[in-house]
């Protein structure tokens, strides 16, 4: 018979901290600043900033 | 090419569509502004890309650190945490389009090499280095006068801008061709560089450079995608580690951060020792020492 590995019961904590750290970015505000980048030209990331 | 390994790369194919569906970008020289880009897409895909869709993570990341409002991002932070315990490293084998471009460079038929291990080994680490350093500390703590950081990573290391974003936004605009410095011409250098090593050596980035990757490996362990052996049915041929692309040692650590789930070790093995799956449950706890050992076959 072979043993459980505990490390199974953390996914189900870390899945609900992703949601919780999700929904307070988005009341925060933080995705508008992942919005204003993502809808302009990243001169940096294309190499010519 | 077995029939799994033209599955992922369907999937791979499929995966690059959708994260880069704004045909119009690509025929107008622009990028698509949608509302909806605050959403992180999973894999590494540049938001500059004339098609993308959705936000790239690394730069999402880089975005929020560096502004002066934020010290912590729970938004990217989230996104990220999310799809390295739903998905893992599975994102790195199917969902990344620079994944995908690095195994079609490899499939070139030409001699294929693997860094000696003694090397390969410590060059894993580099990848964790990147992001703590380019990705997090950087943006956090050099910023410009304003209180603003730019993307560090992005900016310097990040060879999917140029390739996604740089190249085809350049050659339609002669305002940006204007723009062309020392910059452009090094991370063309980079891309280069990468594409070379692709060719001979299984994805270079995937294993060395990049951060993304190495936030997934982190918590591989402990997520809903796992792949077991079956130690009653390995008789220790080795097949797994010697096809093994990413030099994983499948049997003592099929789980640990460099899989990423090509599936390959599966499709090789004779005696159908290996699965995988989402587990939505504990999984078995993996055996202290290899397999081949407790058998006596090596």
């Amino acid at each position: 018979m072979h043993n459980t590995d505990i490390r199974g019961y953390f996914k189900y904590p870390l899945l609900i901290l992703s949601m919780i750290f999700i929904f307070v970015g988005l009341l925060r505000q933080e995705h508008l600043v992942v919005l204003k980048k993502a809808v302009n030209i990243c001169l940096e990331c294309i190499g010519v900033g | 090419m077995g029939k799994s390994e033209k599955k992922r790369t369907l999937i791979q194919i499929l995966a690059a569509v959708v994260c880069n569906g704004y045909a119009a970008g690509f025929l107008q020289g622009k990028i698509y502004q949608g509302d909806q880009k605050f959403l992180c897409v999973p894999g590494l895909n540049c938001y500059s890309c004339p098609g993308a869709l959705g936000a790239c993570p690394i730069g999402a990341l880089q975005a929020v650190l560096g502004d002066r409002r934020y010290k912590f991002t729970y938004y990217v932070f989230g996104v990220l945490l999310f799809f390295s315990v739903v998905l893992g490293r599975l994102v790195c084998g199917f969902l990344c389009p620079f994944g995908l471009v690095q195994d079609l460079l490899h499939k070139i038929p030409l001699p294929k090499w693997e860094l000696p291990r003694k090397i390969d080994r410590p060059l894993r680490y580099l990848k964790y280095v990147i992001l703590a350093v380019t990705v997090v500390l950087l943006p956090l703590t050099l910023t410009n006068a304003f209180g603003i950081a730019p993307p560090y990573f992005c900016e310097y290391l990040c060879p999917v801008g140029a390739l996604e974003g740089g190249i085809p936004l350049v050659s339609q605009s002669e305002s940006l061709r204007q723009m062309i410095g020392g910059l452009f011409y090094w991370k063309m250098f980079l891309l280069v560089l990468v594409v070379i090593a692709s060719l001979v050596i299984y994805r270079p980035f995937c294993k060395y450079l990049c951060p993304l990757g190495a936030f997934y490996g982190l918590f591989q362990r402990v997520g809903f995608y796992q792949m077991e052996v079956d130690r009653a049915k390995c008789d220790g041929c080795g097949r797994c580690e010697k096809t093994c692309p990413m030099q994983v040692d499948v049997r003592k650590n099929i789980n640990g951060a460099e899989c990423i789930r090509c599936g390959r070790c599966k499709d090789v093995c004779h005696t159908s020792a290996i699965s995988s799956g989402f587990r939505l449950g504990p999984g078995k706890a993996e055996p202290k020492g290899s397999m081949a050992k407790e058998k006596n076959i090596v």
